[in-house]
């Protein structure tokens, strides 16, 4: 199963989890995954996240691949000046 | 291999080459038309009334009087807006509700057939204040007793909640290992505190626009803007439309450096139109700049790193606290994020804190949140190396992160630049120049992590053989130039048979901003499938013109050939050719593409600074500068050395002079360029620009964002340089003459106590 590793602003949804396993397969599915583990971060997933799998970083693409041994680092929406 | 990977090796003949840009003539001429240049039929002209109070309950407005005076076709406020929007913040930001938030927000606007008819106007509109105490200062904000500016917000990030009021919107936290280990295995710990102020992008256009909405809710907007798509966004929430009826069209833009990716004055154009049934344009002065767009955050941030005597970083800690006006949003995420992101560490947390106080909302600004990340932990890590006796560039290659380090926010590196720009650095001529009296040499490292995002392009082959294309990205540092060359790179024709445009948001698919330095990239990757497309049909053109299948034809060097003699033997058709006869082999003939681009790739830059002190007035002056980074390719030299040496400039500014100056009812003190000082060309030498290429596998030609690093590492750069010529830690910016005569006052009475 692919490792999660959840930004610490993400904190006060998850009770202070910050890790965790999925089968997610898509960035989509790991999406779903959270908003029903964890309803009250919808409102903050809506506002947008950025993915790292295996250090490559997505900002809003569903079907970025997720690989069993992959590592997503879920982050804040990458944004720029 | 990742699926975004693109790049692959080939010889260039257009890309790399330095042609003159495009939009050069007319704007040494005057004929570029910026966001004031446009006028229309019947125009109104508008102004808007600010509040004179940081923070007050707006009890009432009477516009009764202003709206009788002759000349006057309407006035505005909140009420003329949307109900229920989504960006609530930024509706407030533009027109204010219940309460005023900083000095200079906006309640009410008027339209009137002149400037100064507009403002006789304001001057009648009554507004009753209940003025509330402020707090400009980030960690008074934070204070237990500080000014509450919204009821209802709470921390989020916490893990345990609190019901108390606050002016702290988020916690956020990134790092791995454990750095209570990692300090506990240290042979020196250095922990010091650092504050910067907020400064202005300083672009030289002010927000221009001129507005035009029927009430059938259907509208035109010419404005200055990074991203016209994201301004029609917001307009059309803020207003009420559909997206499809409001066609927004970017001006040429004078500067925007991140602070013009948002909206300020637009939303206020379009309430008036549509209230007056006429056009309107609004121009704000420098004053309304300072005191209502949105500057950066300003900082206080507390740095603590632990070394074994060898120079290896053991754990690295630091707390970030960034103000970022009266609304959520601060860049602390990304100061969090960068802070350590140059090291390979094993042990690293950083705490980044998002707190509201009496300020306009910032906005973006090159790298957000990373220049004054970068100035704490830079600072320290110059520091260790002086306590180690240790080169401060052999320090940093020492725990130099490369691909394969974990970065402090999370993912792994692929292919970086960083230790590149180390070695560069250390082995120019810069770094071993003999030092004057009074003078001190600094280096820093910066980091920023560009990204893509989503991108239309529209290329058109014309009958003669030129070649149109329509971006939607807004050209604020080049981009028209560097787009051409990859398309005439791509199709194999001369740079000045294409020209880029810059399209309005109803004539091409959706953009994000220009921003993130992301164009190049993103909208080069784009150009460059947009002519493939175009090139792979004009082979299908040569094809049924020669009777044979259209995978037996390949574009080489601006020509349609067949892919071997098995093939046929016909004479290659270049591009002209083809063009010419469009119309008889099937119509026009176009490409076009659409992406979503990931792949940007992160970026590293290296800057040496070399300042001399006068220890009587206590001024910096920059007697040498030189930037290294990371371009994976760079298109157009001149350009990205522009980038790098524009980045530098304003990072100077920022450590040397420029701060928001507030009293103590958080009115602005210096809204204006005469009290607020940005670096001008005769206060600077020459910036030296130093281009590595270490090419970046998810871009076709290895590009990488170049806008936004160069300004991340001059604030500490400086620092360490005053700080090695004034023999004093510098831990506060800008560090204008007093502050360096007080650090120098302070070594004379640390000496005289000995």
């Amino acid at each position: 199963m692919a490792k999660i590793i959840l930004w610490g602003g993400l904190k006060g949804f998850t009770d202070g989890e910050t890790e965790f396993e999925s089968e997610a397969k898509t960035v989509r599915e790991l999406l779903k995954e959270l908003e029903k583990s964890y309803p009250a971060m919808k409102s903050r997933l809506d506002v947008g996240v950025s993915f790292a799998i295996d250090g490559a970083i997505y900002r809003d693409n569903w079907f970025a691949e997720i690989k069993p041994e992959s590592t997503v680092h879920v982050l804040p929406l990458l944004a720029g000046g | 291999m990742s699926s975004n990977d693109r790049f692959e090796s080939r010889e260039f003949k257009v890309v790399g080459t330095r042609p003159l840009r495009p939009d050069g003539l007319d704007k040494v001429t005057g004929k570029a038309q910026f966001g004031a240049d446009v006028t229309a039929p019947g125009m109104l002209h508008g102004a808007i009334l600010r509040s004179p109070h940081a923070h007050a309950i707006i009890k009432k407005i009477d516009t009764k009087q202003a709206e009788k005076l002759e000349g006057v076709h309407a006035v505005v406020t909140r009420t003329d807006f949307a109900k229920d929007v989504d960006n609530t913040d930024v509706l407030d930001n533009c027109m204010a509700g219940e309460k005023a938030l900083y000095d200079g927000h906006a309640v009410a606007a008027v339209a009137a057939t002149s400037p100064s008819v507009a403002r006789k106007a304001m001057k009648l509109i009554k507004v009753t204040y209940k003025v509330l105490p402020a707090v400009t200062d980030v960690d008074m904000a934070m204070g237990a007793d500080a000014p509450i500016l919204h009821d209802g917000m709470q921390t989020e990030g916490l893990e345990k909640k609190s019901r108390k009021p606050t002016n702290i919107a988020q916690r956020h936290e990134f790092g791995h290992g454990d750095v209570d280990a990692g300090f506990k295995q240290a042979d020196l710990i250095v922990e010091r505190s650092f504050t910067t102020e907020a400064t202005h992008q300083g672009y030289i256009e002010p927000h221009a626009c001129l507005a035009n909405l029927g009430r059938d809710g259907r509208g035109e907007l010419w404005c200055c803007t990074q991203g016209h798509y994201y301004v029609r966004e917001l307009c059309a929430d803020l207003l009420g439309l559909d997206e499809s009826q409001l066609r927004v069209t970017a001006s040429e833009i004078g500067g925007g450096f991140g602070g013009k990716t948002t909206v300020f004055i637009e939303p206020v154009a379009l309430a008036l139109a549509r209230k007056s049934g006429r056009p309107v344009k609004i121009v704000m002065s420098r004053n309304e700049v300072f005191r209502a767009s949105g500057p950066t955050s300003s900082s206080s941030i507390d740095v603590k790193i632990g070394v074994k005597n060898d120079g290896t970083i053991t754990a690295a800690f630091a707390d970030l606290r960034y103000q970022g006006g009266a609304y959520p949003g601060s860049p602390v995420e990304f100061g969090a994020m960068s802070a350590f992101a140059c090291y390979n560490l094993e042990n690293v947390k950083t705490i980044g804190w998002d707190v509201v106080a009496n300020r306009p909302k910032q906005a973006a600004y090159r790298a957000p949140g990373a220049p004054m990340a970068a100035f704490a932990i830079e600072s320290v890590v110059d520091e260790i190396a002086g306590k180690l006796r240790m080169d401060p560039i052999d320090l940093r290659l020492k725990n130099a992160a490369a691909a394969g380090t974990k970065a402090s926010f999370g993912p792994v590196y692929s292919d970086i630049g960083l230790i590149r720009t180390l070695e560069a650095a250390k082995n120019h001529p810069h770094y071993s120049a003999p030092l004057g009296p009074n003078q001190g040499r600094g280096i820093a490292c910066g980091f920023w992590f560009n990204f893509g995002g989503q991108t239309s392009v529209s290329l058109t082959v014309n009958a003669d053989g030129t070649v149109g294309v329509a971006v939607g990205t807004p050209d604020i540092g080049g981009s028209r130039a560097s787009i051409s060359q990859m398309v005439a790179e791509e199709l194999g024709i001369e740079y000045s048979q294409v020209r880029a445009l810059i399209a309005d948001t109803a004539t091409l698919g959706f953009n994000d901003v220009t921003d993130g330095s992301r164009v190049t990239f993103a909208t080069g990757l784009a150009a460059i499938e947009a002519a493939r497309n175009a090139a792979k049909i004009m082979c299908e053109r040569a094809a049924k013109t020669w009777g044979i299948p259209s995978d037996a034809v390949v574009w080489e060097d601006g020509h349609a050939k067949p892919v071997s003699s098995n093939a046929g033997d016909f004479e290659p058709l270049s591009l002209k050719d083809i063009a010419a006869s469009a119309a008889n082999t099937g119509g026009p003939i176009a490409g076009h593409y659409e992406i979503n681009a990931d792949g940007a790739g992160v970026s590293f830059s290296t800057h040496i600074a070399d300042v001399e002190m006068d220890p009587e007035t206590g001024r910096a002056e920059i007697k040498r500068y030189t930037v290294f980074q990371d371009a994976g390719k760079a298109i157009h030299p001149s350009y990205v050395e522009g980038q790098f040496q524009g980045g530098a400039v304003q990072g100077i500014g920022w450590a040397l002079n420029e701060e928001y100056i507030y009293n103590k009812d958080g009115q602005l003190q210096n809204a204006g360029f005469l009290d607020y000082r940005i670096p001008v060309a005769s206060d600077l030498p020459m910036i030296d620009a130093v281009i590595l290429e270490v090419p970046n596998p998810g871009h076709p030609y290895g590009v990488r964002g170049v806008g936004e690093t160069s300004i991340v590492p001059p604030l500490a750069t400086v620092a360490n340089a005053i700080s090695a010529a004034a023999g004093v830690r510098m831990t506060s910016i800008p560090m204008s003459p007093p502050k360096v005569l007080e650090a120098l006052d302070s070594v004379l009475i640390a000496e005289a106590a000995e």
